[in-house]
Order: C-alpha cells, then sequence, then structure tokens
C-alpha cells in the first residue's frame, strides 16, 4: 500500500514565492469591523446608516481585489511553485517551537479566500437591503467584517495556531451573530450552545494538535538510543532549551540537506509548510533501531510505526483533529448547534452557517491532507461520519416547516458530503463540493431570507406558497439553486456530488478501527444515493411550499406587523429590493456556473480545471481502485435518477399544494412523523444526558461550595482570629510588661541612686578620696 | 647632723598634705576649710621646690611655688568671697547647711 501510495512522483519541499501584501486581504475587514465597532454607533447617528454598509461593504471590495491580485500571481507562477508567503513578524520563539504572524496562499487556501471575500461581499450587500430596519446597524456590520477576518485568518494564516485564532474568532463571531436579537432569551440560547458546542469540538482539535507537535519530536525525545549524523535529539529536539531569537531557534532545527541546495527541517513544528514538507519528501533521515541493526526511516513512516496506548498514533491524531472538524463543521454527534444558530439574521446564516465557517473543519481536513493519509483508520472514520451525518440530518429535513430549519438541515447533510469526500481521499472532489455548496447553500439562504422579508418576518412554509407570481426573481434563484444541490447535470452540485459518491464507491484505502474495510467505500456510496435522493426531496419539497400554489399567510397577521410599525406597503408579499435580488441573481448564477470548474474527466477527457488547479496543495496520493469508464456514467445516470425520483416525489406531493396525500401519510405514520419532526429527540436526548447532569453537578459543586468550602473558609477565619486573639494577649501583657518593667525599673534605680547626691562637698571629697584610695590599692592589688 | 635629703622635704610635704586634707575634710567652718586648702597648696609648694632643688636644678620649681603662693592669695579672695556669700544667704559659715542645690 505504500508502494501506492508514495511511488507515483517524488514530492519535494515547498518552494515559497514572497510577496508583501497578503496581510491586506485580513486586515481590510479588521479595519471596517474596528471602525465600525468603535465609532459605528456615531457615524450612523451622525451620517445615517449608508456610511456604516460602505465602509464594511467598501473593505470586503477591497479585500478581494487584493484576493484577485494574489490569485494573479498565483495563476502566473508554475503549478508546482503556487506558494505565496508573507511572513510579518514572529509572535513565539520558544526552543524549537516558532510561531509567525505570516501569511501563506497555496490552490487551497486561495480558493477558500476568493469564496470568503467573494461570497462575503455579496452577503455584505444583501445585508443592506436585508437588515435595513435593525437600530444596531453598525454592531452587525462590524460582526460580519470581524468574522470575515478571522475566517480569513483561518485559511491564510501559515500555521496551526493562527489557523486556531482564526478558529476561536469564527467560533466567537457566530456566537455574536447568532445571538444578535440578545434579548430574545431563546435566540441569546441559541449563541451559547453554538459556542458551548463548538468548544467541546476545540478541545478535539486541540489534543490533536498538541499531540501531533509532540509526535513530530517530543516522542523521540524520551528515546535515548536515536542518533543519527543528520539528526541529534538531544541538541535539536529540547522543546524548551534556550533560543533567545526566532533566528535562534531556527538554527536549533535539525535540517537535513537534499541536495541541488533544498534543505528540509524536521522535528516538531506548527507550520504547515514545513509540517507538509517533513511528511511528503520520502527522505530517511530517523534512526530506528530493530533488532541489533539500526536503519533510517523517513519521517512518514516513522509516524506511522509510532502507537500511543496501543492505538496508532496517526490515527489518533487525526481522529482529534476530526472531533475539532466536527464541532466546527456540525457532523454527528456535535451537529446539534447548526439548526438553532438558524436564530441569526438569515444573512449570518447564508454566510456563516452555509458558506464559510461550517466549512472550515472540510478545509482543516483537506489542509491536512498529507497526514490524514497516512491514517486509513482516520480516514475510514471521517468519511464515515460523513455518511451518517448526510443520512440522518437529511431524514430531519424531510418533515420541518421552518424554511430556514430545513436548509440548516441540508447544510449538515452537504457537510456531512463534504466528509466523505476528503474522507475517502478525494480531497479535491470534497473541496469543490464546499465551493458549490457555499454557492448554492448561500443562494437558497439568501432567497430564504428574501422570502422571510417579503412574507414579513414569516419563515413557517405552511403559511407560504404562491410566491413565484409575487417573488419572481428570487423564485428562479431558488429554483437553480434547487437544481444543483439536487445534483442535476448542467448545475454545480452535480459535479461535485458525483465525484464525491464515485470516489466513494471506488475507494480502496479505508479502514475502521485498524483493520482495512474495502465494504466501507460502497456502504457509503449507497448512503450518499440515498440521501442525494432525499436531498432533492426535501429541497424540492421546501420550493414547492414556498412558490407554488396559493399564498396561505392570513391578512391579520400582516396587520399585525403593520401595527408594530414595520413599513411595507400593505400585507401581500412582495419582491425584496434590488440589493437583495441583485446578489440572488450573481449567487444563483454562481450556483449553475461554478460547475465549469469541476466538468468529470469523462466527458472532456482531461482532469476538471479545479482538480488540476488544487493538485499542488492536495499532494496525498489515496488508492482507488480502477473501474472502467463505462461505470462511471452508470454512476452518473445512477446519481441523476436518484435526484429525479425525489423530484417526482417532492413534485406530486407538494406542487400547488393540492394533493392531500402528505397529510394522510402523515396521519398514516404519526409515530414515525413525530420522531422525525422533533429531529429524533436528539435535543431532547442531550438536554437529560448532558445538559441536566451538568446543572445536577453544578447544583451540587454550588452546594460543596455553600456547606463545604465555606465552612472551611469560615473555619480558616475563626482560626485566624483565634490566634490573633492570643497574639495579642501576648502582646499586650508579656512584651508590654517586659517594657514597663524596664521602665519602672529605671525609675526605681534613680530615685535609690539620687540619695548619693547629697550636696554636701565634704562628703563628695570622702567619695573621691575613697576612689583615690582604691585606685592606690588596686594599683598594689595588681602589681 | 644628719644630712637633710630629699625624702625628709618629701615627708613634710606629704603631712602637710594629710593636715590640709583633713581639715578640708572635717571643718565645718568655711573658712577653716579654705585655710586647709591653704594647706593643701603649700605641700605641694614643698614638694615643687624639693623637686626643684634635688632633681632637676634651675629655677623653674621656685618660679611655680610663687605662681601658686600668687594663685593660693586669688583663690584666698575668691574663697573668701563665696563664704559671705554663703554667711549673707544661710546666716551661717557651716558648710553642711549648703546643700540646697543637691536637688
Amino acid at each position: 500500500m505504500e508502494q501506492a501510495i508514495h511511488a507515483l512522483k517524488e514530492l519535494g519541499p515547498i518552494v515559497v514565492h514572497p510577496v508583501s501584501y497578503l496581510w491586506l486581504i485580513p486586515a481590510f475587514p479588521l479595519l471596517g469591523a474596528a471602525v465600525n465597532a468603535l465609532v459605528g454607533w456615531k457615524l450612523q447617528k451622525v451620517l445615517g446608516k449608508w456610511i456604516v454598509h460602505w465602509i464594511a461593504v467598501g473593505m470586503m471590495v477591497l479585500s478581494l481585489l487584493v484576493a484577485l491580485v494574489a490569485f494573479r500571481d498565483l495563476w502566473t507562477l508554475d503549478p508546482e511553485h503556487r506558494f505565496l508567503q508573507d511572513t510579518l513578524w514572529n509572535l513565539v520563539s520558544a526552543g524549537r517551537l516558532t510561531v509567525d504572524l505570516g501569511f501563506s496562499l497555496d490552490p487551497l487556501s486561495m480558493m477558500m479566500v476568493l469564496i470568503i471575500t467573494f461570497i462575503g461581499a455579496l452577503i455584505h450587500v444583501f445585508s443592506i437591503g436585508y437588515m435595513a430596519e435593525e437600530p444596531a446597524y453598525w454592531r452587525f456590520f462590524a460582526y460580519l467584517n470581524l468574522f470575515v477576518f478571522s475566517m480569513l485568518l483561518l485559511v491564510m494564516g501559515d500555521n496551526f495556531v493562527l489557523m486556531f485564532f482564526g478558529w476561536e474568532g469564527v467560533g466567537l463571531c457566530s456566537y455574536l451573530l447568532i445571538a444578535f436579537w440578545y434579548t430574545d432569551p431563546e435566540k441569546a440560547a441559541a449563541g451559547m450552545k453554538a459556542f458551548v458546542v463548538n468548544r467541546i469540538g476545540d478541545f478535539g482539535f486541540l489534543a490533536g494538535l498538541f499531540m501531533l507537535f509532540w509526535a513530530l519530536g517530543g516522542a523521540w525525545q524520551q528515546r535515548t538510543d536515536v542518533r543519527g549524523m543528520d539528526y541529534a535529539p538531544q541538541a535539536g529536539l529540547e522543546a524548551l532549551a534556550g533560543a533567545r531569537d526566532a533566528a535562534e531557534s531556527a538554527a536549533l532545527a535539525p535540517v537535513v540537506d537534499l541536495g541541488e541546495g533544498r534543505t528540509l527541517k524536521i522535528g516538531p513544528t506548527l507550520s504547515f509548510r514545513e509540517l507538509r514538507d517533513q511528511i511528503v519528501v520520502e527522505k530517511p533521515v530517523i534512526p530506528v533501531r530493530e533488532g541489533t541493526e539500526t536503519k533510517l526511516v523517513s519521517v512518514a513512516e516513522y509516524l506511522k510505526s509510532q502507537r500511543m496506548w496501543g492505538f496508532a498514533l496517526v490515527a489518533v491524531i487525526g481522529i482529534l483533529l476530526f472531533v475539532g472538524a466536527m464541532g466546527k463543521s456540525a457532523q454527528i454527534p456535535l451537529y446539534v448547534w447548526l439548526p438553532d444558530a438558524m436564530a441569526g439574521p438569515t444573512p449570518v446564516s447564508a454566510l456563516i452557517h452555509a458558506a464559510t465557517m461550517v466549512t472550515a473543519g472540510v478545509y482543516m481536513v483537506a489542509r491536512l491532507n498529507f497526514l490524514f493519509a497516512l491514517s486509513p483508520t482516520a480516514m475510514g472514520w471521517v468519511a464515515a461520519i460523513g455518511a451518517l451525518t448526510a443520512a440522518f440530518a437529511a431524514t430531519i429535513g424531510f418533515f420541518q416547516y421552518d424554511i430556514k430549519k430545513v436548509l440548516a438541515y441540508s447544510t449538515v447533510s452537504q457537510l456531512g458530503f463534504m466528509f466523505i469526500g476528503v474522507g475517502v481521499g478525494a480531497y479535491w472532489a470534497g473541496a469543490y463540493h464546499l465551493l458549490t455548496h457555499a454557492f448554492f447553500k448561500a443562494t437558497l439562504f439568501l432567497c430564504s431570507g428574501s422570502v422571510i422579508l417579503g412574507c414579513h418576518h414569516e419563515q413557517d412554509m405552511r403559511k407560504m406558497g404562491g410566491l413565484k407570481k409575487l417573488m419572481p426573481v428570487t423564485a428562479l434563484a431558488y429554483l437553480a439553486a434547487c437544481w444543483a444541490i439536487a445534483g442535476f447535470p448542467w448545475a454545480s452540485g452535480f459535479y461535485s456530488k458525483d465525484e464525491i459518491l464515485w470516489k466513494a464507491f471506488t475507494s480502496e484505502h479505508l479502514a475502521l478501527l485498524g483493520m482495512p474495510a474495502p465494504w466501507l467505500g460502497p456502504l457509503i456510496y449507497v448512503a450518499g444515493i440515498v440521501t442525494a435522493t432525499g436531498t432533492s426531496f426535501y429541497m424540492f419539497r421546501s420550493y414547492y411550499m414556498t412558490f407554488t400554489g396559493t399564498y396561505r399567510g392570513g391578512a391579520g397577521h400582516h396587520d399585525d406587523h403593520a401595527a408594530h410599525g414595520h413599513g411595507h406597503d400593505g400585507g401581500a408579499p412582495h419582491e425584496s429590493p434590488l440589493s437583495i435580488t441583485f446578489v440572488l441573481v450573481v449567487l444563483g448564477a454562481g450556483a449553475i456556473l461554478a460547475g465549469l470548474l469541476g466538468l468529470p474527466a469523462l466527458w472532456t477527457h482531461q482532469p476538471p480545471a479545479l482538480e488540476r488547479w488544487l493538485e499542488p496543495s492536495l499532494t496525498a496520493e489515496v488508492r482507488f481502485a480502477a473501474r472502467p469508464h463505462s461505470w462511471e456514467w452508470v454512476f452518473q445516470g445512477i446519481g441523476v435518477a436518484a435526484g429525479a425520483v425525489g423530484w417526482v416525489f417532492a413534485r406530486l406531493l407538494y406542487k400547488d399544494g393540492r394533493s392531500h396525500v402528505p397529510i394522510d401519510l402523515k396521519k398514516r405514520f404519526f409515530g414515525a412523523w413525530t420522531v422525525v419532526y422533533n429531529k429524533y429527540y436528539v435535543d431532547e436526548a442531550y438536554h437529560a444526558l448532558v445538559v441536566r447532569p451538568s446543572i445536577f453537578f453544578a447544583k451540587f459543586l454550588s452546594w460543596f461550595d455553600q456547606h463545604v468550602i465555606d465552612w472551611l473558609v469560615n473555619f480558616a477565619g475563626w482560626l485566624t482570629r483565634f490566634v490573633a486573639n492570643i497574639d495579642g494577649a501576648i502582646d499586650k501583657y508579656l512584651v508590654d510588661g517586659a517594657v514597663n518593667l524596664v521602665a519602672s525599673a529605671t525609675i526605681e534605680g534613680g530615685r535609690q541612686i539620687r540619695r548619693i547626691q547629697s550636696g554636701r562637698i565634704q562628703t563628695y571629697l570622702y567619695g573621691a578620696l575613697a576612689g583615690a584610695l582604691a585606685v592606690v590599692l588596686l594599683n598594689f592589688l595588681i602589681q | 647632723m644628719a644630712h637633710v635629703s630629699l625624702t625628709h622635704f618629701l615627708v613634710v610635704g606629704a603631712l602637710l598634705f594629710c593636715f590640709g586634707m583633713i581639715t578640708v575634710a572635717t571643718r565645718r567652718n568655711a573658712v577653716g576649710v579654705l585655710m586647709g586648702v591653704e594647706l593643701l597648696l603649700n605641700a605641694a609648694n614643698v614638694n615643687f621646690v624639693a623637686f626643684n632643688h634635688y632633681v632637676v636644678g634651675g629655677i623653674t620649681g621656685q618660679i611655680f611655688a610663687l605662681f601658686v603662693i600668687v594663685l593660693a592669695a586669688a583663690e584666698a579672695a575668691v574663697g573668701l568671697a563665696i563664704v559671705l556669700g554663703i554667711f549673707q544667704t544661710f546666716k551661717t559659715i557651716d558648710v553642711r547647711v549648703a546643700d540646697v542645690m543637691r536637688e
């Protein structure tokens, strides 16, 4: 298997192309966030809301322009050398650990940056129309810009520390934006839930990170038998040995000469580039003792041979890192926060909870493809969780009535698809689905936002219907995105989903718990196809319920809103303003056209454009079974058929709202319907199994604090007072007594001695004589 | 006739000193005390002159003795003035009465 992975081509270390403007990309949104956060309220009051969104959108556009410049620069380089690096300054140097504030762009992060800045800018524009009524307009845009900054830091940071900083930053912004309307306790609680669940994932991420750092060097340090020409662990690996600055720290790293003037740094590192180089470069550098003889192995081989508590160390690292991805990218069992996150404003759902932040986990796995490829077990785990999540979330989506909830579960499900892609080793396909999903899901969310706005903040699809005539642009964009997500040809989703499922079927790399599992790929494929059917069904269900038939919203409902001063003309739903429809059209077009990037090799006889673009970043070679081309045609047909089946059912059951079958079926299977409608009671289960025990434990600790800790504290206080009293008595009677005794003894002594001074001159003379006599006598005595 | 030596002079001086000391220490009459002081000074004079004659030579000791005689005259004048002051204050010249400065 190693042969298959490594024999194909020899990889060298990355050749860095230094540039000096990359920092501008995240700096612009940060500036916008700072301005709006610090003086936005004043600007808004004095100048009006336009200044706030001009700042925010302007910064996004500037950021996008710099990103495009970077893209041009990257494009003009050789594919092998596409790596822009911009190191600003050193953040931390401690022994072998060097962390720079440095940004890097390779094809993968370039793709992410373009998604973030382009879709981000469009969603900023959308927000102008959507949040027009919001008093805290400036706060919203400050958060949005801060989010974009954090996200850019996450994808552009050239080391784990910056990535983690961005990782936490997007979590924070997600929390702030979900709980944007914090006066509503439900929304504030949703924000907290997202934050807490994400923290659990972050714990896994951090643990994996520490373990990786340890595995890269700390583990060797314990091996006293490790010696080598190129490698002196005692000198090189003392992670806390004194190094005063970055240069000294870098000098401590063991460096291997690769010839042709190229060198390779090995040992513990937090930099993605150094990590990638030392794992992919196949140079035997680490001495390992086997029996009596010592032989050199490569870093990758060494990592693969390491075990911890009987588990393969790379598998543990991969799975822990994936736990972080589970939290951020809403995979079972940590997906529960994402549906609740829909409490936030809809542009937030589109930007954070569909297009960008939730894909951070997928990005991270794709970024570390070389690491995950070392462990088939970790990859099998990723793919299996992805497939399970995809299918599970899709079924919940079937019966939701809240349009945003449908989209939320759809997002969870599509993220599962991406993890299938990166899990089976089709990293480019996973990244491609990330791209297409960003377009079509952003379109869907923004359309839902447009609908919600048009229907006066109504989210229940049962109270919609017939909006196609009233909101033609929104309906068209929604239909285009449904087309894409359902996986019909000539729309982007088809290409990405098809590639993922094909690669899943042919995957031969997966393993579960260390056992090779060739059956896992086809099984994931079946789950994926079933999910694709379901996806098509619930998406078209939502389309038909929302846009066809007759409008079911009540008139009284609108009067309520009119009474709230909701300034719209009359009660009927209406098309949204231009700033919204413009964005919908652009994104809807993107949802279709993004397919051009991934036209399958089967059609064009050359690798898809995006695959070629991403190739330098995704170096891991994973083995896939060779299958005849005719199979691929068949699988594409099956994929389309699955989507068609879902579409036909949705059309039969929900078109124009005329069919009574859904209601009959609901009555017939009411028990099952209730379970699915209530999301399998997962939230309730969490509440019973995690939240309530936590609260109980907290209450117990509170009791413990009040009764035991406080008692101890009070006892300590009493004891101190007691000792102080004793001390006071000693001071008062013993010390003061001694002082007074000295004083009174002196007085008494003086009183006695003063008698000598009689005032009689002759008495004194006797004294003097006696003294003189004594001196004389003494003189005689001494002699 | 026995030879008169330094020792004889010193013995006379010592006797004079002892008498003077006894007089100063025991007399209650202030004038008597002053007279005792004169004896003490003359005991010193005897020693000066004797040491000059037997040991040093020259006239230094004799000059010193003259100085002491002058000093004794001055001392007697000041002392008698003090005695007069005591008498005016205490109506007596008993030295044991004049003890008011002890406090």
